[in-house]
């Protein structure tokens, strides 16, 4: 049980939950315990923020491709942010964050803290030869821990992490959100009643309600492109490369390689976030090389699908009701003792 | 892509496109000396994404839902106090018992189908039957338990079918438990830390609370005409232990969960949760002291039904909070990850 991070609770006698993994947590093919026994490859996106320039073309190709409203012009001061985050009208979400940080060897060029502006201008038209090239643009030399130094940008473009184990889908009551062959997940609209158990089960604030319908909405990974073998808008439309679509095994090695570049290059906060399939949600079929802590970007550090823990839920709730039975016979029979 | 060259051996100068490396390109010549001193960022006790919550807050309203809880303990433990009350033979109690079952548990399915955003659908809850879903499961307890409930009741009150009656009682009780005690499930099974991590010990707050407003409506039944001395004594005893258990546990939970019992303590659900507590205080010491008075009696019990109903506003409260607080989410999973590299390292 602690090897795999899973709290016990030791004041109720433990039974045995080994039999779920797979089912309720852990590493498992998603489409496989879905009910699909021959299927295609497992689908997701590859994020790499390292390379996102932040123009939200994804974001714009996924409300023209999904028809999703608009869902207010606002200006929210959170840099180039003016979305907010995930919902019901907003499947893909670019984060810009600002940061005194250096970005690994980052060197805007342009740096002259050397250059004495005022002598260049005494010397008039007759500048020296050697400094006869410099402009506003040429490099200067590359300085260290200059304030031009200290500022990074990081961009990111957030989206439905198609998790392996997905809360939303196990806590759905009318099988509204199923799984698809491709292991996505997906809201059939025809059937979600608005019950609004899937906004607080998703660990990452992902589904919501649209108010006007009643009905929650999310990322479909795009499943009527992918059913004719066309990539995601969002991943179509993304000029950098840094959301990528394909198999999910070929996007982690991917990946993987992508981080050892990274590192290689000295980039030490490079990290990939939902590529492990042993995290709390099994893995995400939707995952990111980020350059920061998760939760920078409004990601949650630690991630746990909350049905991992049903069967002790269960347990819990019998032991109560167990309980207050007993409580209601002993409630009688002080009674009875009381009416002698 | 405009500043490569097209020379016999291929592109010159082509950019890297998704294999650049941020910043790499500019400043090579500097790799070699920072290579031996990474850039250390100092371990974030926390941080967020411009203070924005990481959970969508629950779409669940108010009073609906606070209500539906408080709704299910009150008709599952007024199931039991009524099939109590007829093997005791105390008529008045098993008609306020049955009737207080059979209206809460009308009232609450009312408000779930109330609080969705498309009512015309609620029948879609019957589509499937998901043991992950406390919903879907309480769905189909409430499809058993509702009709149940109401043919108690009808009987009770029109004293025809007594066998029918007497069965549909019995099954109330049966089921009546798990109705107080699944929603606790319903809460827990969601990623809101102040829901979540309670999962142990919320089912015998709300069992505890369901079997104290019970007894309060219980208790409520001396003022009614016929009702002998000792008609309620069972209610009494009902409600006080149901107040035991529920502070007990809860004050369980609050210990236990650490930070994320916060919002318990503080802000809207914490003030719900004080006033559950001095109501329940106050209604379990004029049941104890009110013996044999019939007025003062009820007068704790209105007082425990208060309690009960303030706590779940509470407890609903608090799970708002905590949802919309990325600290709830992100100090104790960072802690978590601490630990678990700690423990990797060791």
């Amino acid at each position: 049980m602690s090897a795999n991070g899973k709290r016990t609770v030791t004041w109720l006698p433990e039974i045995r939950t080994g039999g779920f993994r797979g089912a309720l947590y852990g590493d498992t093919d998603p489409a496989d315990l879905g009910g699909y026994p021959d299927h295609p490859p497992r689908m997701g996106f590859f994020t790499d923020t390292s390379v996102c320039i932040g123009c939200k073309a994804c974001e714009v190709a996924c409300k023209e491709w999904n028809g999703v409203p608009e869902d207010g012009l606002n200006l929210l001061g959170m840099s180039y942010d003016n979305t907010g985050g995930l919902g019901t009208d907003t499947w893909r979400h670019v984060a810009f964050i600002e940061q005194r940080k250096p970005l690994a060897l980052q060197d805007a060029g342009v740096s002259h803290e050397g250059t004495d502006v005022l002598a260049l201008a005494a010397e008039g038209s007759g500048t020296a030869p050697e400094q006869a090239a410099m402009t506003p643009t040429t490099r200067g030399p590359a300085t260290q821990g200059g304030p031009g130094d200290q500022f990074r940008w990081l961009m990111a473009s957030d989206v439905c992490k198609h998790c392996t184990h997905a809360a939303c889908l196990d806590v759905c009551p009318t099988g509204a959100l199923f799984r698809t062959e491709f292991g996505t997940v997906v809201v059939q609209e025809d059937i979600c009643n608005g019950c609004g158990y899937c906004v607080p089960a998703c660990p990452y604030g992902v589904i919501d309600q649209r108010k006007e319908d009643g009905r929650v909405w999310k990322c479909t990974l795009c499943y009527d492109r992918l059913g004719d073998g066309m990539e995601p808008a969002c991943a179509k439309a993304c000029p950098t490369d840094s959301i990528q679509f394909g198999p999910l095994d070929e996007l982690r090695e991917r990946a993987d390689a992508r981080l050892a570049q990274l590192h290689q290059a000295g980039v030490a906060d490079a990290q990939l976030y939902g590529r492990d399939p042993d995290d709390g949600v099994g893995g995400d079929g939707a995952f990111f090389l980020l350059l920061d802590e998760p939760e920078v970007y409004g990601l949650p550090p630690d991630p746990v699908v909350t049905t991992r823990d049903i069967p002790s839920m269960w347990r819990h709730v019998g032991a109560a009701a167990a309980v207050m039975a007993a409580g209601a016979v002993a409630a009688f029979a002080a009674a009875l003792g009381g009416q002698r | 892509m405009s500043q490569a060259d097209v020379t016999r051996q291929g592109l010159r100068g082509k950019r890297p496109d998704r294999e650049a490396a941020p910043g790499v390109n500019v400043a090579r010549r500097w790799r070699g000396r920072r290579r031996a001193e990474q850039p250390v960022v100092p371990p974030a006790e926390f941080t967020s994404y411009y203070g924005k919550p990481i959970l969508n807050p629950p779409t669940w309203q108010s009073p609906d839902i606070p209500g539906y809880l408080f709704l299910g303990g009150l008709a599952g433990g007024s199931s039991l106090l009524a099939a109590g009350a007829d093997l005791t033979g105390r008529p008045v109690l098993a008609k306020v018992a049955k009737s207080g079952a059979a209206a809460a548990a009308a009232l609450s399915i009312a408000a779930l189908v109330h609080d969705l955003g498309r009512p015309g659908r609620f029948i879609n809850m019957m589509r499937v039957f998901k043991v992950t879903s406390p919903m879907s499961v309480g769905s189909w307890l409430l499809g058993a338990y509702v009709p149940a409930a109401g043919v108690a009741a009808v009987t009770a009150l029109t004293g025809r079918l007594p066998r029918i009656g007497a069965a549909a009682t019995a099954s109330a009780a049966l089921l009546g438990p798990g109705v107080a005690s699944y929603t606790a499930a319903l809460i827990s099974d969601t990623a809101v830390p102040a829901w979540h991590d309670g999962y142990p010990e919320m089912p015998f707050v709300f069992t505890g609370s369901g079997m104290m407003a019970a007894g309060g409506l219980g208790l409520l039944t001396g003022l009614l005409p016929g009702a002998r001395p000792g008609e309620t004594e069972p209610a009494r005893n009902l409600a006080l232990l149901g107040a035991v258990m529920e502070a007990a546990a809860f004050e369980r939970m609050e210990r236990r969960i650490g930070m994320v019992a916060e919002p318990y303590r503080e802000g809207r659900g914490g003030k719900y949760v004080k006033a559950g507590k001095a109501l329940a205080a106050l209604g379990v010491a004029g049941a104890v002291l009110s013996r044999p008075g019939r007025v003062a009696a009820a007068v704790s019990g209105a007082a425990l039904l208060a309690a009960s109903v303030t706590t779940r506003w509470g407890i609903f409260h608090a799970g708002l909070a905590s949802a919309g607080d990325p600290r709830y989410i992100v100090i104790p999973q960072r802690q978590r990850l601490n630990e678990r590299a700690r423990g990797d390292d060791a």
